[in-house]
């Protein structure tokens, strides 16, 4: 028999999975913005991306969205509880997003829609960051909603995930414009990504190391037998993928940092995956528990049997479409 | 301070605005989109040059429209579950897997071709290009579909069975649920409206610079095409709307007695009530002005047909009516005065004197935000009619909420506001700085502003190059 809840979980995950991968390094891209010189090369930095983001985005809102269809109880308990974060998360993309086109129509003005592109995706990686680590530390529940305080969110293990996805997504951004420019931009990249690849196998290893003190569940799945044989291996992949990345950075292949980069973001993720599995609310809500009824996830199956593949390709298309570097005036 | 205040008409509140803001940018974009897709297909069909500039011209617009729309959506999705997580939970097995689909049809749709449509003229072919575009107003008109009718079923709930838990579950039809019985006139509505408000702000465009110089051939086109539109749609619009209202009249009957104003039963026909001040308190309508049985002869074509009023109806399930009253007024005001725009541009265009009658013209430019305004109160009318209950008769507004504390809601309320004010101000103001300069013979085609550098060629030449 098929469990259409694992299914659905799978397909949550990977919307996660899409918008981390691919809004990641568009808002890599803003955090880095006060770092590239005024002219030419936040223009390029920017053209980029533009023709890009707003599929990237809407990842996001397919993993609110499908939370909402599909695990509409864990919606209800996640959203309230990470109030804050996600309300600054929001209002950071609303400002990122604008400045896009904003920019360029106020020449006058460029600097501060510059500054609001800069902080904007800095706010949102951060709460995005802060909603991972709140909800891996745990979720205070009573019946079918949050029973937690206004603040249960903020702790240092939560502050540590925020600043490790700034880090992990500036490297994305970084390895986006290693593969995307050339020149001087290019080599700025280059610069930026070694101090950022340091800084992300730190942040990993302690995510890594305080994680399974969270909560006996996680310590358990780590350390007892079997897990142990899969946990072992993870710091080794990690640490030859690091090492790998830090050669490419200064290598020929200017595609190959972003990539390695991505494979550093699956390994975390499946991580995760084996921390939390098969919990939607870790240690709180089972995926089963917070479930929508069969005939709501089979109507769904059915458009996104459908309709991923078929976005997955047009998305493809469009990404085709503006392949290779991006000069001076964006795609040509 | 924010303590004193209920955490209930703060998430309303909250609701109301994030939703008020965000409905202007669609309501522009997808009539936007559809006109660039008629722009785009007859320069293609025609090959006349004047489409293509007027075509980059709307595009720049388009693209700072739809960015604000963009974003002030995402932030939508997630007010369900931070503001109303109760509602969430209980409604999220029935509307959750609509605006699924509606990410999955519909945003996907929009915001994968957008960029091929805003920055893709130079790489793909003028076939594709229009794909593109045409893709991009399929997916508008596929999110109202889907948005409106996961807004119909909280209006007018069928097709669902209650767990055990207290959850609304589908029933064994999809269909049933989609297709509840207010979402075909809420829909033609809403997507007219969206039609409406596009062809108003264009006629206005054109209007604005025929004033200036009445030869421009851009402006001309634009402000002849956008009366056609008010001549045409506008009284389409006025019997949709009353088809609309017949159906609300059929299954939300309290609603129509707010709109109308009828505190009291009418046994023997009821007056229509053109203006007067409600007084909920005295239950009765200050200073009325109305027309003797003309409301049963509106609604129930018989000028002497019973018409129930609110007293037939429990005190805790009745609407607000003051401010549904004025609302629908306001709407209704506005619809005439649309109507009465088209039918003076087709007493222009009979006397050949479209073009150089600046009265018609300042008319048109004073009716350019007004679509705006008719569909915010459009939309208070049927949101707040439909009160006290998110779903309608079924789930109360007060037993939805999320577990709030009051300062939580009111300081995210306050930097909403904040940010919408400042940002979306600066964007309608970009936007009306587009608009003010007149469409040039060789409109560019440069999305990015002049950041063009030697050698990179300009906007190719109108009669052979790309849109």
């Amino acid at each position: 028999m098929i469990d259409l809840t694992v299914i659905w979980a799978c397909i949550i995950a990977f919307a996660v999975a899409a918008y981390v991968v691919m809004d990641g390094f568009d808002l890599g891209i803003g955090i880095l913005f006060p770092f590239f010189r005024v002219g030419s090369e936040r223009d390029r930095a920017m053209n980029s991306i533009a023709p890009v983001w707003d599929g990237n985005e809407t990842w996001l809102v397919l993993g609110g969205g499908g939370l909402l269809a599909a695990f509409p109880l864990a919606y209800a308990i996640i959203l309230p509880a990470l109030y804050a974060p996600l309300i600054a998360m929001l209002l950071g993309l609303i400002f990122r997003g604008v400045a896009f086109e904003f920019r360029w129509r106020d020449p006058a003005h460029r600097r501060l829609w510059d500054g609001a592109f800069c902080a904007g995706s800095l706010i949102a990686t951060f709460a995005q960051g802060v909603t991972l680590g709140a909800l891996l530390q745990g979720i205070a529940v009573n019946g079918r909603g949050y029973a937690g305080g206004w603040w249960d969110w903020l702790t240092p293990f939560s502050v540590l995930t925020g600043a490790s996805l700034v880090g992990g997504y500036a490297l994305l951004g970084a390895g986006w414009l290693i593969w995307k420019t050339t020149g001087a931009l290019q080599a700025d990249a280059r610069r930026f990504a070694r101090p950022l690849v340091l800084g992300l196998l730190a942040a990993i290893a302690a995510v890594s190391a305080y994680t399974p003190f969270l909560e006996g569940k996680y310590y358990q799945r780590w350390f007892g037998y079997p897990g142990v044989l899969a946990a072992a291996q993870m710091p080794l992949l990690v640490a030859l993928t690091g090492f790998l990345l830090w050669r490419a950075i200064g290598g020929r292949r200017d595609g190959l940092p972003f990539l390695l980069t991505l494979i550093l973001f699956g390994l975390s993720m499946v991580g995760l995956a084996i921390s939390i599995w098969p919990d939607v609310i870790p240690g709180r809500v089972t995926i089963w528990a917070a479930a929508a009824p069969e005939r709501s996830q089979l109507f769904m199956l059915v458009g996104a049997a459908i309709m991923v593949p078929v976005i997955l390709a047009y998305t493809s298309w469009a990404y085709w479409v503006f392949r290779g570097k991006v000069d001076e005036a964006g795609y040509h | 301070m924010l303590d004193a205040l209920d955490p209930i008409i703060l998430a309303r509140a909250q609701f109301a605005f994030t939703v008020s803001f965000h409905f202007i940018f669609p309501s522009f974009s997808i009539g936007l989109a559809s006109y660039l897709m008629v722009l785009e297909g007859l320069w293609l069909r025609t090959g006349a040059g004047v489409y293509a500039n007027l075509y980059r011209y709307w595009l720049k617009i388009f693209a700072v429209a739809f960015a604000m729309g963009v974003v002030s959506g995402i932030v939508m999705s997630y007010q369900f579950g931070t503001n109303w997580s109760v509602f969430s939970d209980k409604a999220g097995p029935v509307i959750g897997p609509l605006m699924a689909y509606e990410v999955l049809t519909a945003f996907f749709l929009e915001a994968g071709f957008l960029g091929v449509m805003l920055f893709g003229i130079n790489k793909v072919g003028r076939g594709l290009h229009f794909v593109a575009t045409c893709a991009v107003a399929l997916g508008t008109f596929i999110s109202a579909f889907w948005i409106l009718s996961a807004n119909s079923w909280m209006q007018t709930p069928v097709g669902y069975e209650i767990g055990t838990n207290g959850q609304f579950l589908p029933g064994p039809s999809w269909l049933a649920i989609i297709f509840s019985p207010s979402f075909p006139y809420r829909l033609a509505h809403t997507v007219i409206a969206a039609y409406l408000t596009t062809a108003l702000v264009v006629g206005a465009v054109g209007a604005w610079h025929l004033l200036k110089d009445r030869t421009n051939p851009g402006a001309r086109k634009m402000f002849s095409m956008a009366m056609w539109m008010a001549a045409l749609v506008a009284p389409v619009q006025i019997l949709a709307g009353d088809l609309h209202g017949l159906n609300t009249l059929e299954h939300q009957p309290a609603k129509v007695m707010a709109m109308e104003g009828h505190y009291q039963s009418h046994p023997h026909g009821a007056p229509l009530i053109l203006l007067g001040i409600p007084n909920s308190a005295a239950r009765r309508v200050d200073h009325a002005i109305e027309i003797p049985k003309a409301s049963s002869l509106i609604l129930k074509h018989d000028p002497d047909a019973p018409l129930a009023g609110l007293d037939t109806v429990p005190e805790d399930r009745q609407p607000p009516v003051g401010i549904i009253f004025w609302s629908f007024r306001i709407m209704v005001g506005i619809g005439l005065a649309m109507l009465a725009l088209g039918l003076f541009s087709l007493v222009a265009r009979a006397r050949r004197r479209l073009y150089d009658w600046p009265l018609l013209h300042r008319f048109a430019r004073l009716m350019g935000p007004s679509g705006f305004v008719a569909v915010i109160a459009g939309w208070v009318t049927t949101e707040v009619g439909r009160q006290p209950y998110t779903v309608y008769g079924l789930l109360r507004t007060a037993e939805s909420v999320s577990p709030l504390a009051a300062p939580a809601v009111g300081v995210s309320l306050l930097a909403f506001v904040i940010v919408y004010f400042s940002v979306f101000a600066a964007g309608v103001w970009y936007i009306l700085q587009l608009m003010a300069k007149p469409p040039q013979a060789h409109e560019s085609a440069d999305l990015l502003g002049p950041i063009r550098t030697a050698g990179i060629t300009p906007a190719p030449a109108v009669e052979g190059g790309r849109p």
